[in-house]
This record gives structure tokens, sequence and C-alpha cells, in this order.
């Protein structure tokens, strides 16, 4: 057992140097002054009308995204989770095929597709159709997270879908449920830790994200992911970057407590 | 125990090229205990799907109280079923599990509490009504699904090899325990199960099924004493599986010596199977039964001892209260009346039966 624990060393050693500390470090930026002296002012920058913006912008796009993915995933996973073993696995497989694909990349791509003169907008002309104009606009942001995010969603919700034994289906079915009963009553429920890790994992990327907004949103929306990297990169600001990024962290830590509370509560209701 | 209340007409049901059931037909009759018996891939279990509503068979009718119900859904029959694993719903309480039925049919609250408080009675959980699923043992939990299953007063109850998860003791408790709530409900239960003894216990009639075919009906004393096939006294019980030659009416050559039976009209030198049960042989001195031999096993069993006779190059398996030790000369005498004989399997379909395993 004792032998054990030293199997964790790499890891300790890993996230104390490079998650930890640099954790400590931003919070010793965020509560600094450029000659070393505490102050809130770094937090409270959040407050300029500029900022709540962005994070307003953020928020709602990243809710709408995830939104989204819920609700396509939700039926995908569903009907992976009703084939069998071979056939879902290859389904599975060209979903997480883009995966494979660097990030940067396949935004980038979407940028190209997009376009004015896009790909998408050649073809619609050439069928005499009106051009789709959303590039730089927040549509193409969401699809860009939805695109990006998507798998996240689909896999753990699939993931615990699979899991509900088939005869459990069947004796709601039994009992007189039909089958939209069967779906509300028990197949819901029994997946709501799955669509809880699915939110977590898309809610969180979008809301921070500066990619997607920077190549699809042609730089004139601003996140607060964003105005995050302007701090750091343009303005050279580290304090009011590490300050806004405390707040986001608060931030997402707060929503998640949200759902999991949330998610236990509907758990302890109903177990 | 009168009226046909099933009636399962030329079921087929094939998974790809696998046939899982040829032309089954199957009566079911009101307050009936019966029993599916069989080995695993027998088709036991997917007859009782096809029942449930749970398959659909490729060709067949499935006639339930004289109304053809072959292609409703499993909400709209009124049978009932006790999954294997159980199947509850662990994410409700059992109270709430056992209500599930009852709401969907919009039953007053009053009626749905009185139903509760009667069900877990009726299964000896009396106060469990706020617990979780997960907080209770197996048998408890079997109990649930049969407390969740009977609130709705199904006409039929069919269980999926209930017990298969449960622990012997256990499983002998609940054996009776499902005689007694058969009799207190005075429904029909239709049980799956590959356990002979199970089969035995609890059955007025046991459906003895191997490869898609039924391979006997009858009574647990019919199913036991008189085996229409090899396959059958093999599946049933232990025993002694001979080939053997009809010299004539009451008279049967095994293994070369002429035995005294009761069994007539197969007619004369005909080929046939014989069955004898080990507790069926009695164990003399050499000289005063039919084959002299020696013993080469001894195994104390509890209740008996089993042994191994070898005579007349044949390893007889014997139970019997006294011991003979190993090397002991003996001479085996069976009664007439102990001798089954059996048809040689002469169809195709028949061959299925065959002691292949």
């Amino acid at each position: 057992m004792a032998n054990k624990r030293y199997l964790a060393g790499p890891y300790l050693f890993w996230s104390v140097s490079f998650v930890i500390i640099p954790l400590l470090v931003v919070v010793y930026y965020a509560f600094t002054t450029d000659e070393g002296s505490f102050t809130f002012a770094n937090l409270a920058e959040i407050t300029t009308p500029e900022n709540l913006k962005a994070l307003g912008i953020a928020l709602l796009l990243s809710l709408i995204s995830t939104a989204v993915c819920v609700l396509m995933a939700y039926p995908l996973a569903m009907i992976l989770s009703a084939r069998n073993m071979n056939q879902s696995s290859f389904i599975v497989l060209i979903f997480i095929l883009p995966m494979w694909m660097n990030f940067l990349l396949r935004t980038m791509a979407w940028q190209t597709l997009l376009e004015k003169t896009g790909v998408i907008n050649g073809i619609l002309g050439f069928l005499h159709l009106p051009a789709l104009e959303i590039i730089n606009t927040p549509y193409a942001i969401i699809l860009g997270m939805v695109y990006n995010f998507l798998p996240f969603m689909v896999l753990p919700i699939y993931n615990v879908l699979v899991k509900i034994d088939k005869d459990v289906l069947n004796a709601a079915r039994d009992l007189g449920a039909n089958p939209w009963q069967t779906f509300l009553k028990i197949t819901l429920p029994l997946s709501v830790p799955g669509v809880v890790s699915g939110i977590t994992m898309v809610f969180v990327p979008s809301l921070t994200t500066f990619v997607i907004s920077d190549l699809l949103g042609g730089g004139k929306i601003l996140l607060i992911g964003n105005v995050i990297e302007q701090s750091f990169k343009q303005n050279s600001n580290w304090h009011v970057g590490s300050g806004l990024s405390l707040v986001l962290m608060l931030f997402i830590i707060a929503s998640m407590a949200l759902v999991v509370k949330y998610d236990n509560g509907e758990e302890t209701s109903a177990f | 125990m009168s009226n046909k209340l099933i009636d399962l007409m030329n079921i087929t049901k094939s998974y790809g090229t696998q046939t899982v059931l040829d032309d089954l037909n199957l009566y079911i009759r009101e307050n009936e205990f019966l029993t599916l018996l069989g080995p695993s891939g027998c088709g036991k279990t997917t007859t009782l799907r096809i029942l449930g509503g749970f398959e659909n068979p490729d060709s067949g009718k499935v006639i339930f109280d004289g109304k053809d119900i072959t292609q409703l859904p499993p909400n709209k029959r009124q049978l009932n079923t006790v999954f294997q694993k159980y199947a509850l719903f662990n994410h409700m309480t059992i109270e709430e599990n056992i209500a599930f039925g009852l709401k969907i049919k919009k039953k007053s609250k009053q009626y749905i509490y009185d139903k509760i408080r009667y069900a877990l009675k009726l299964v000896n959980l009396d106060g469990y009504e706020k617990r979780m699923p997960d907080s209770l043992s197996g048998g408890q939990q079997q109990r649930i699904a049969i407390a969740r299953a009977i609130v709705n007063e199904p006409k039929v109850l069919l269980l999926d090899e209930p017990l298969g998860a449960l622990d012997l003791k256990m499983r002998q408790d609940m054996q009776y325990e499902l005689i007694r709530l058969k009799n207190e409900l005075g429904i029909t239960f239709i049980y799956v199960t590959h356990d002979q003894e199970e089969a035995l216990t609890m059955s007025d009639t046991i459906v003895v099924m191997n490869q898609g075919y039924i391979q006997q009906i009858g009574t647990p004393e019919s199913i036991y004493n008189e085996p229409e096939n090899a396959f059958v006294a093999d599946f049933i019980g232990e025993s002694n599986i001979l080939s053997g030659m009809m010299l004539q009416d009451r008279l049967v050559k095994i293994l070369g010596v002429p035995f005294p039976c009761v069994d007539e009209g197969f007619g004369q030198n005909v080929p046939v199977d014989v069955v004898i049960r080990p507790e069926d042989i009695d164990l003399l001195k050499p000289g005063e039964g039919s084959i002299d031999g020696v013993v080469t096993h001894l195994i104390f069993k509890g209740v008996h001892y089993e042994m191994e006779v070898l005579a007349n190059d044949y390893e007889w398996l014997v139970h019997s209260t006294d011991m003979f030790p190993v090397g002991t000369h003996v001479s085996i005498h069976v009664d007439p009346f102990d001798i089954q004989i059996m048809k040689k399997p002469e169809s195709e379909d028949e061959e299925a039966v065959n002691l292949g395993e």
C-alpha cells in the first residue's frame, strides 16, 4: 500500500509545478499593482461596462451552445446506445474523428467555409441562393463552439445510456408505460449524471474560449476570454488579466457548484 | 386449472441464421404454475419474452384469453414480468418502484397506498417503503420486483430465472415463498429456469425444452419418472442412460443381459434407450442380481453415498444409503418398474435431443 503512493509522484510533481504554482502566481498578480502593493482594483475591473458586456455575451453564447449541444447530443446518444456494439462504436468513431484534427485548424476551416467569398457561399451562389452572412456574428461563434465541443457532450451521455439495463426499460414498459413515459420517468432521470458532466465539459471551454470568437467573430465580438487575452498580450497588463481570470474562475466554480448541487438534489429526491 | 388462458401457436423465431424457436406450440391453463426448463440457449427465455411482448415472433400467434395479442406492445398486455436481475428502478424508492405501474394507470392515492402496504406484506418486507433498492439484499430486491409486478393484478406473472442470482439457501426459501404467493394470488405463473430441482419443486407442469423444441410436457412426477427421451432423462436428475434392445414385451436386453421391465408395445428386437435412475439400483451380493460388478468410486454426498460400479464395461451410477467400499464385488439389481424404456430418436428434429453435449 505504502509503495503505491509513490506512483502518484510524477503527477504530484506535475500538478505542483504546472498547476498549483502558476495558480498562486495568478492569484499574486491579481491582488497586486505594478508597484507590488495589495489591491482589489484588478478584480474590480470586471465591473467596467465593456468587461461586463464581454462576460455577459460569453455567458449567453456558451449557454446557448451548451443547450444546442444537449439537444443534438441526447438523441444521437440514444440512437447510438440502442444499436449493437459494432455499429455504435463505428458511429462514435465517425463522431470523434474531427477531434483527431487540431482544434485551431478545425476552427480556421470553418472560417474558410463561412467567409463572404468562402466555400459555402460559393456553392450557394452557384445555386443562385442568397448568400449566408454569418461570419463575424455571434451565430458563427455559436456554430464554432457547438462544432468543437459537441463530442464532449455526446460521449458522457452515451456512456450513461449504454449502462442502463435494457430490462429496466422493459420493466417500465411491462408495468404499463408507453415509450414516451418510459423515457421521461426512467431513461431521462438515469442519464442526468451524463448530461451534467457533458454540460461541464462544454460550458467551461465555451465560456473561456478566445480562439473561436477571434477567428469566427472577426475580433468584433469580444468575449471575456478575448478581454483576458488582450490584457496579457496587447496591454501587457498581467495584473488586470490575472484579476479577470480569477473572477472568471470563481464564476465557473460557482456555476459548476450550482449544476452539481442541482444534480445531487435530483438524486437525493429521487433516491 | 381448466381453461386455456394462453395459446402459443406455431411460434418461430430466429436471430440471424440461428433458429431459436421452431414451430413451437404450447398452451397454458388458468392458475397453472408452468415452468419452461432447459439448458441455456434452448429458447425458454425467448418464449417468455415473446409472451411479455419484448420480442415479436417471426411467425405464429400468441392467443391470450381468446384474443390475438401477438402484435400488442408490452404496456398493453395483461401480464407482468419479474426479470432475472430484478430490473428495479434504482433512482426511486421501494414505494415509488411498486407504485410505478399504478401511477401510470392513474389509480387514486389511497388505492396506491393500500396496494403498496398489501404487496410489501405479501413479500414480507413491511416497512421498506422509503428504502432505496441499492440498500437491499439480492433476495429482498427480487421480492420487491415481484411486489412491483403483482400490484398490477396481472392474470399471468412471467418469471425469468428470478432466483438465478441468489445463493442456495435463499433460493430454497424463495421457492417456498413463490409457491405460497402463487396460491394466495390465484394467478398463473410462467417460470423460466435451467435448474431442474427448482422446476420439480414448484411446478404444476414442466415444459422441457432443448434447441428450440419442446422435448416433453408433463407433471414433475411424469417428467422425472417417465422421461420421453434421453435428453429429458439426462437433464432431469442424474441417470444411467444405456442403449438397449427390446427383445419382446416386458423384456429388454441391456449390456447383453436380459432385464424384465413393464413396457409394452415397442415390438420385437427394437433398439431403444434405457434410463435407470441411480437411486433405483439395488446392490446385492455377487451372483444375486442381474449383472456382477465391482465398486470403483465412492463419494459421500450427505443424504446418500454416490458410487460407480463397473459391470459389463459400463460405469453404473448408483445412489444408496448403504456404503460399499471401493473394490467390493457387488451385483446390480433393478426392479422392472424402475426401468424406463424410450424410443431411439428417428427424425432430424428429434436428433436435436441427442446427447451431443
